[in-house]
């Protein structure tokens, strides 16, 4: 009892400028297993601390607080104590425990998902990452996190903010598997095909040396979203790594079916081969996707349609495209023309569908402005680029590894490397 | 086009497909309107060939020409053949083919086989022994001439695969390009009767690179062979090079191996599927050369010409004259001779039934025919703005509907830029607007970057990631 008061007492007198505050954090790494034992009887002594002039400190209490078993009576208030700490704490005294942090959110996490208010959880926990994050391209473990708090839900709109962001930093490459494979599904959920692919890509050709569920599953939404987008599932690219080339596809063996049958263009027969696959597809909560991949057959139809006629009678559209009438023939042309995936005019009267080009001219102001910014946003990234390639280049470790394999050629040809690195 | 007949030649009156090679009392015919099918002269067809490959076509012909009557006309001239030489084997193959329907002279005579094979056993010890001893006296000569002689006496025996081997082992003991050429020259009869064009293309490039000049036959022999391979291996252009090239000193040199017809018929069918406009003309049309080949088959060259010289009356041509000079020099104005196409065509499908009968084109057949429709239809198509598809079915001969089925295939392929209005059924030609594509595919390949750059940067972390773990385990 009477150390906690005492560090209670610490804590406010120490939290004033930086010095103090290391001071303080040294005094609490002490005390931490006092602290633990003492888990359930820390609640009035977190309202003495203001979360944000004492955030390390009630960093600390709370966290010991939440490693022990949290009733359920007290379920709703230590929610509400832990969004007024993400709320108002402040980052630079937090960062210096980074891992409390997480297991303080993640603890807040498991709370919201057993009371089923994953709602709840989602402002929070995006204050929190932005709050832990040392940029914005820093990948934390809370993220995995957030986005499944926004899957469940179903808030996929406020993870844009977080989603859209580029990653270059990384802490654990696990935590990456999840935020690629969450990101993708909600980025599906949003109907952007393109980022999905992008996301599920990352997991599927992320080095790993064994293979992992989660890659696993991400290479199945990939095939359906590329199904979807492209029409075609394009094969691995050369620097996916050896274990999920070979391991990968035995999986995975419904889809890549699915995929094959796709590619024949044969209505029927993608049928058919989703109802031989259905419970499969079911068990991986994957049959709404494998709907929409029926449904893009007759798509894609249309556009290679597109490409040889000018006019086409509804008719022919509908004996091409495999569909049993005209009339449903017009409706999925009509859906097509309205989400502006192709561009044509119906003329009931003679029942002719006239197919046209693509108006757009690249002459308008926001065309400008949008091929200005892609211009400015590549040479940023190419910038970015040849930094790090200058970084490297002066990386003591890579300078060693080259010159020793340098000392198989005469040293007067190549006297680039200074010899102090060629000691190994 | 078919020569007329001085006499009637088997047994149902056909008019001879192939006259014979170096044939003078045959009379050509003129530009005359081509007859349905005909069927081949099989005793004419087979005279132009000798040795073992005259009876591999006539039992071909046995095999695939379903009529009963042109059938036994087939097996008994290989028959005949067979017997005037020594392969057992293939006597047996054709008696039991013939099944005792020819009469009582065309049966199995089984003592007839029996003294050939011992007489074979007898030859072949007295070659081995001759062989052994000449590899003891160590004398080049001889013992290349030994193997030689091993070699030519499996081929008269049918057994193949050790005449190659035996013709192989000579080449240890070649000394002059003399021998090279004529082992070359067995080996790439082997290989033909064998199938095995790889070896064939690989021999006749050691022949030719043989230091002394050839002579112009051999020359030419070394040239249809090469053509015959690349045919196999369905390199069509080059096939059709090597026949073009072939000199006309060939004559009825290898016999043993391709007669003139076929070089003609051959080198005509791959030039038109595979070469453009100019190739055609400077290479088949100009070639003084090949003109000697194409008089003998009258129905290719007639062909080759139809489809060269085609006018291309019925489009609308944004302000083109719509006269068009044919070979003779006249300008055919209007003339029904849109119907050019029509007749290259039928003339293709006389000569389909015979051409599936020849050992060497008859897989190919299908292919060739494809391509040359699809080229007579793009070229139809190229010089003009727009086509009206009823005008161009009854140029090719074809419904509305097959003809936009088959334009439809050729512009998804991309070998027109066209767009079919089908409620008109007008065909419009599509020029890309270069602007628009260019903008697009620079968005697009800025797209692209960015998403490579960024994941290329994200994995560099990764393997960062682990390098690191690594060197902290290794401290």
């Amino acid at each position: 009892m009477d150390s906690v008061e005492a560090l209670v007492a610490h804590v406010q007198a120490l939290s004033g400028n930086p010095e103090e505050v290391s001071h303080l954090h040294s005094l609490l790494k002490q005390s931490e297993d006092s602290l633990r034992s003492q888990a359930s009887r820390l609640l009035p002594f977190l309202e003495q601390l203001d979360p944000s002039k004492h955030s390390l400190g009630y960093l600390y209490l709370l966290e010991a607080y939440s490693s022990g078993p949290i009733l359920r009576e007290q379920a709703s208030g230590y929610l509400l104590t832990v969004v007024e700490f993400i709320n108002s704490c402040s980052a630079e005294q937090i960062r210096l425990t980074p891992d409390k942090f997480v297991s303080v959110c993640k603890s807040f996490k498991d709370q919201v998902m057993q009371l089923q208010v994953a709602i709840q959880g989602v402002a929070p926990l995006r204050t929190a990452i932005r709050k832990l994050q040392t940029s914005s391209e820093h990948l934390t473990t809370l993220h995995p996190d957030f986005l499944l708090l926004c899957l469940l839900s179903k808030c996929y709109k406020a993870a844009l903010s977080i989603l859209d962001d580029d990653i270059f930093e990384v802490d654990q490459p696990r935590d990456l598997f999840l935020y690629c494979y969450y990101g993708g599904m909600i980025n599906i959920g949003l109907k952007r095909f393109h980022k999905a692919l992008e996301c599920l890509h990352n997991v599927v050709t992320a080095p790993m040396t064994a293979l992992n569920a989660i890659a696993v599953e991400a290479f199945k939404k990939y095939i359906l979203v590329s199904l979807i987008h492209n029409g075609q599932v394009p094969s691995f690219p050369k620097y996916t790594s050896a274990t999920a080339q070979r391991n990968l596809k035995n999986y995975t063996q419904p889809y890549i079916d699915l995929a094959n049958c796709y590619v024949t263009g044969k209505f029927s027969e993608l049928e058919t081969s989703i109802q031989t696959n259905i419970e499969k597809f079911q068990a991986d909560n994957n049959l709404g996707l494998v709907k929409q991949v029926l449904s893009s057959l007759y798509k894609r139809n249309i556009q290679r349609l597109t490409q040889t006629y000018l006019t086409l009678s509804l008719q022919d559209i509908a004996g091409a495209v495999q569909l049993k009438t005209p009339r449903e023939a017009e409706m999925h042309v009509l859906r097509m023309i309205q989400d502006g995936e192709i561009f044509a005019t119906i003329n009931q009267k003679d029942g002719m569908v006239s197919f046209h080009e693509d108006p757009e001219q690249y002459k308008t102001c926001e065309m400008i402005e949008h091929i200005d910014s892609s211009i400015q946003r590549l040479m940023g990234l190419s910038k970015k680029l040849s930094s790090i390639d200058e970084h490297i280049s002066c990386d003591p470790a890579y300078l060693t590894k080259i010159s020793r394999e340098r000392q198989r050629f005469d040293f007067d040809d190549f006297d680039s490397v200074p010899h102090k690195f060629l000691q190994t | 086009m078919d020569g007329d007949e001085e006499g009637v030649v088997g047994p149902m009156g056909d008019e001879a497909m192939f006259p014979n090679g170096g044939g003078d009392g045959q009379q050509q015919r003129g530009s005359k309107a081509v007859m349905g099918g005909e069927q081949m002269d099989v005793e004419a067809y087979a005279s132009l060939y000798t040795g073992r490959t005259k009876v591999t076509r006539l039992l071909f012909i046995a095999d695939r020409c379903g009529n009963e009557g042109m059938q036994l006309e087939a097996l008994r001239l290989a028959y005949d053949e067979i017997k005037k030489g020594e392969d057992s084997q293939l006597y047996r193959e054709a008696a039991s083919k013939i099944a005792g329907r020819l009469g009582p002279q065309y049966t199995l005579d089984q003592a007839w086989a029996d003294s050939i094979d011992r007489r074979a056993e007898q030859r072949k010890d007295k070659l081995e022994n001759e062989l052994s001893g000449y590899k003891t006296n160590l004398i080049k000569e001889s013992i290349r001439m030994g193997y030689n002689d091993l070699g030519d006496f499996y081929y008269a025996h049918g057994q193949l695969g050790d005449a190659f081997k035996n013709y192989v082992r000579t080449r240890d003991y070649c000394t002059t390009s003399k021998h090279i050429i004529q082992m070359c020259l067995n080996v790439i009869l082997v290989s033909i009767e064998l199938g095995q064009f790889m070896h064939v293309s690989n021999y006749v490039s050691k022949a030719e690179q043989t230091p002394d000049t050839l002579d112009p036959v051999t020359v030419a022999k070394l040239r249809c062979a090469a053509g015959l391979a690349y045919l196999e291996a369905k390199k069509y252009k080059l096939a059709a090079r090597k026949f073009l090239e072939t000199g006309p000193e060939l004559g009825n040199n290898y016999a043993e191996v391709i007669a003139p017809q076929d070089v003609a018929t051959y080198g005509g069918l791959c030039a038109l599927s595979s070469f453009d406009r100019t190739e055609l003309k400077n290479k088949v049309i100009d070639n003084i050369n090949f003109r000697n080949f194409l008089e003998l088959v009258p129905e290719v060259r007639e062909l080759i010409h139809d489809f060269y010289a085609s006018t291309r009356v019925g489009g609308r041509d944004a302000g083109h004259p719509l006269c068009h000079l044919s070979l003779e020099g006249l300008p055919i104005v209007g003339y029904l001779a849109e119907g050019r196409y029509a007749s290259c065509l039928e003339y293709l499908e006389n000569l389909k039934p015979n051409l599936l009968l020849d050992i060497h084109l008859h897989d190919h057949v299908e292919t060739l025919y494809t391509q040359i429709r699809h080229k007579a239809i793009i070229q139809y198509t190229h010089p003009f703005i727009s086509v009206d598809l009823h005008t161009m079915a009854d140029a090719f001969k074809t419904g509305v509907a097959g003809l936009e089925k088959e334009l439809e295939a050729l512009i998804t392929d991309n070998q027109i830029q066209a767009r079919i209005d089908s409620h008109n059924k007008i065909l419009y030609a599509r020029h890309a607007d270069q602007r628009n594509a260019t903008f697009q595919r620079v968005l697009q390949t800025g797209v692209e970057f960015e998403r490579d750059a960024r994941a290329m940067l994200l994995r560099a972390n990764l393997i960062k990631h682990e390098y690191n773990q690594r060197a902290a385990r290794k401290i």
